[in-house]
């Protein structure tokens, strides 16, 4: 048996899974806290349908908070951005662009220090490690308590960024210290905002992990306990308290693995409809497909792999109004006071999930108070939510043929069960849960990143032994063989040493075999 | 027309200078970046500085026009990004060197990092930018340039490093091994280098630069963000904005998944090839690049070469996508621009037309080229 748990902004799902069979859901609120959410969670789980904990195998938890902390510019640590690579690189600084909330919040202060090495593995300059402990001093006055480290060709050679780390620390023995060459990949600044969104969320993590592993072990859990990644694989929990970065794309991945998972459908659309907005993604031969334009994260620009996902303010807890006769939906919600504030719910807000009550769409709450609502804009309103959404589909869509459209998430019952240009609409068992189950049905990840040597005409044959190597060790890991896919191909040429070396990164991902015998 | 170019205008401009760029030039956005602080430095009030911008037919005989540039290996110029004070060091070393000032800069070509250089350097400096360039495209080498290739020399070059370095290059008539010369530099400045060269008066700009290019991709580029906000396919929009240019013509040679990048900083470039695969059949477009692409083949016959454009853009936006930031798995459409016919003469072919790469091809218009059925996206 394994459970999956989803930590949304307003809910907190869990289910528990045989194999492939959903023995049980239950949908808690989050807390600010995340624990006593998922406390409540399992405690419900258990009410359902009781289980032994010690019959647990594994625990894998999907969480949007560590995004949801850099867009809310909240919980953050005070953070510096470290960059090696004086006297280049001064001209576009550390932080350059970003949006003035952000550095508020992370009290994010640079320093450009000498170091960086050439493409060739000449360095630009050596360690000042004056100027270092000069920063570092710095950095204690002003009560900074993560630092992330980036240096110019680290991904060619790393050791300028270790060398520093150990600088700082010598003098500020408790900072938390991110370093680019574990994070990113080439091009500087998008790496090093990666590494310093990592680094502004290095003490929440430490928080949230601990908080998790004992919640858990409280509960009588003693399975492992994993995180997903934001290709949808898992990481252990100890990987994660130093790389919350890696789970930023997790949500949407989970959302749409889950859907296509629970309606067994390989290429889709996916609609995943929460409190405040409706996501659309789209699932191609069982895999989200990759946003391929420049990626920001809340105006920080990053080279993550993201799904590409069109977002609307559209959701169960969006407030509906009508001025001069037209009916407007949201963007603005009543978020995770839907309970209290909805009319069906006894509030005075009215909200889409009121409309849905009214138009026959769900039964949910009292559905009394919403009788009085005048049909023409409980009809207007949800005409509204189904042709924008059917809106982002169509525009989500790259090929001239309809998609079917599978509808998830708890506000999906705003929906109807036709949309325009939907092949069909689909609205599985288990859909208010589909992010917990994409947690649960996790794939495994296999990576191999070393440097090779190869030589002329030998590139295409080192390349195939390398996906070969990713791809045995995936199956090692339990993914069933013909699910596995070569996902990221990188090669670095290493100048500096001999023989044609390359640093080569591939990284291949496939289906845990979900059998109840397979499971460990 | 002269106009002024605003912060407001710089996202556009870039993108289209990435699409003109034809996959090398280097990464505009860092060029954007640069522009953007210097105009924000410059500005009285919080408002930003503006830039003027001079159509080439407004230049006079006293007008004394030095272009400035970027040079070097694109994949090293997105790590070792520059200190900002370079190219306006390089002008001055030439400045210098001639014993006069510039009345205004221009790009060397108006593809990728260096449509931005001159307007950093306007920006710094104060002064105006011609709306025109040497290559209506980018191109690896100094010498590929109309300016060479109707009689200006490139001589004396001056060159400038983020250490207050210069050196002056000057190979009088030949651009050749002024290029030769200056890259062997590059290379030791670590494979990037910012430079001065091909100082010249008001009327010869009018007879050699490809005219408004600066203004074609202000242009391009709000086409294909247009595009996106208005949910238009990118590469219809673009055909039709091409139409009434000196481009003429734009067609889709491909659509697939990158499936293989092979890439090298060598010799101060980046050289190297990617595969794309079809999405519903077996056929592979290589393409093959030495900072900029240079040739597309699908299943091994020509279907576009140097000069003519080679652009490869992000499949659902339009993006384009830069030879160094290609990668494994990117979902693409590859997209040729005819090149304006000053640039297909025969004395142009010579300076850069397939022979000048060394490849054994002759150079046929893209318009020309008999192509297999374009592989309809699935």
């Amino acid at each position: 048996m394994r459970i999956g748990i989803d930590v949304g902004g307003t809910n907190t799902d869990a289910v528990l899974l045989d194999g492939q069979l959903v023995l049980a859901d239950t949908k808690a609120a989050t807390t600010q806290d995340v624990t006593s959410g998922i406390v409540d969670a399992l405690d419900a789980l258990q009410r359902r349908r009781a289980f032994d904990p010690a019959a647990v195998t594994a625990v894998m938890v999907g969480t949007t908070h560590f995004i949801n902390a850099i867009v809310e510019a909240d919980r953050l640590a005070p953070t510096a951005a470290l960059r090696l690579g004086l006297p280049a690189t001064r001209g576009v600084p550390p932080l350059v662009d970003w949006p003035d909330p952000l550095l508020k919040a992370a009290r994010a202060q640079p320093y450009l220090c000498h170091g960086g090495h050439e493409f060739d593995g000449r360095l630009i300059a050596p360690l000042h490690h004056d100027e270092l402990r000069r920063a570092a001093e710095d950095m204690a006055v002003r009560g900074i308590r993560s630092v992330g480290i980036t240096s110019v060709f680290s991904p060619v050679n790393a050791e300028l960024e270790r060398e520093a780390a150990a600088t700082l620390t010598e003098v500020l023995p408790h900072l938390h210290v991110s370093l680019s060459h574990e994070i990113g990949r080439m091009g500087l600044l998008e790496r090093e905002n990666a590494t310093i969104v990592n680094a502004c969320l290095r003490e929440l993590a430490d928080h949230v992990c601990r908080g998790l592993t004992q919640t858990l072990r409280e509960f009588g859990l003693t399975a492992p306990l994993y995180l997903s990644q934001n290709d949808g694989t898992l990481m252990d929990i100890d990987h994660a308290r130093r790389y919350p970065v890696a789970t930023f794309a997790s949500g949407p991945t989970n959302s749409m693995r889950g859907a296509a998972f629970l309606s067994g459908l390989e290429t889709c659309a996916v609609v995943d409809v929460g409190g405040t907005t409706s996501d659309v993604g789209i699932v191609a031969g069982g895999f989200p497909r990759e946003a391929t334009a420049e990626v920001s994260v809340s105006g920080v620009r990053t080279n993550f792999r993201m799904p590409d996902v069109l977002s609307v303010g559209i959701g169960g807890g969006s407030r509906i109004r009508e001025r001069d006769g037209e009916v407007t939906v949201g963007p603005d919600s009543v978020g995770y006071r839907l309970r209290e504030q909805a009319l069906v719910f006894g509030g005075d807000t009215v909200t889409a999930t009121d409309l849905a009550v009214a138009g026959g769409l769900a039964e949910v709450g009292d559905p009394a108070p919403v009788r009085s609502l005048d049909r023409r804009v409980v009809r207007a309103g949800l005409e509204l939510m189904a042709t924008e959404v059917a809106g982002l589909v169509e525009r989500m869509r790259t090929s001239p043929a309809p998609l079917p459209v599978v509808l998830v998430g708890g506000g999906s019952i705003l929906l109807p069960d036709r949309l325009p240009g939907a092949e069909s609409v689909h609205r599985p068992d288990h859909f208010a849960v589909a992010n917990a189950i994409g947690a649960a049905i996790a794939q495994v990840g296999g990576e191999v990143d070393r440097i090779f040597a190869v030589e002329p005409g030998r590139r295409d044959a080192v390349l195939d032994s390398a996906k070969q190597e990713a791809t045995d060790r995936v199956v090692a890991a339990g993914a069933a063989p013909h699910s596995v896919q070569i996902v990221e191909v990188d090669e670095v040429p290493i100048a500096y040493l001999p023989g044609n070396a390359t640093r080569i990164r591939v990284r291949a991902v496939g289906d845990l075999v979900l059998d109840t015998a397979g499971d460990r | 027309m002269s106009f002024q170019l605003e912060l407001s205008d710089l996202p556009d401009l870039v993108r289209g200078a990435a699409l003109l760029g034809t996959g090398g030039g280097g990464d505009p956005t860092i060029g954007r970046t640069l522009v953007a602080h210097a105009l924000r430095r410059r500005g009285d009030d919080g408002e930003p500085a503006t830039i003027t911008v001079l159509d080439p037919d407004e230049l006079t005989e006293d007008d004394f026009v030095i272009p400035t540039a970027m040079m070097g290996a694109p994949s090293v110029l997105v790590e070792r990004l520059p200190s900002g004070d370079e190219p306006a060091a390089a002008l001055a070393a030439l400045e210098a060197r001639l014993g006069r000032r510039a009345t205004a800069t221009m790009p060397i070509e108006c593809g990728g990092i260096n449509s931005t250089i001159p307007l950093l350097v306007a920006a710094q400096r104060g002064l105006p930018v011609v709306d025109a360039d040497g290559m209506g495209r980018a191109f690896p080498e100094l010498q590929m340039e109309t300016f060479a290739v109707y009689g200006v020399n490139g001589s004396p070059l001056a060159m400038a490093d983020e250490r207050g370095s210069t050196a002056v290059v000057d190979a009088g008539a030949d651009n050749r091994r002024m290029e030769w010369m200056a890259r062997g530099l590059a290379v030791r400045l670590g494979g990037v280098a910012y430079i001065a060269e091909y100082a010249m008066d008001g009327p010869t700009v009018q007879r050699t630069a490809i005219p408004r290019t600066l203004s074609l991709a202000l242009r391009l580029g709000a086409t294909l963000r247009e595009a996106r906000e208005t949910h238009r396919e990118p590469t219809a929009a673009l055909r039709e904005a091409l139409a009434d240019t000196l481009y003429r013509h734009g067609e889709v040679l491909f659509t697939g998944k990158v499936v293989d990048v092979e890439r090298h900083t060598t010799e101060g470039f980046t050289r190297g090839a990617a595969r794309v695969q079809a999405f519903d059949s077996d056929a592979v477009c290589r393409i093959t690049f030495q900072n900029e692409f240079l040739v597309a083949t699908v299943d091994d016959r020509v279907v576009a070469l140097v000069p003519d454009l080679i652009t490869v853009l992000h499949l659902e936006t339009g993006e384009p996508i830069t030879s160094e930031t290609l990668r494994y798995g990117h979902r693409v459409t590859v997209f040729a621009i005819a090149t304006p016919e000053l640039m297909r003469t025969p004395e142009a072919l010579a300076t850069f037309g397939p022979a000048a790469f060394g490849l054994d091809e002759e150079f046929v218009p893209v318009e020309q080229i008999e192509k297999p059925q374009v592989t309809v996206l699935s």
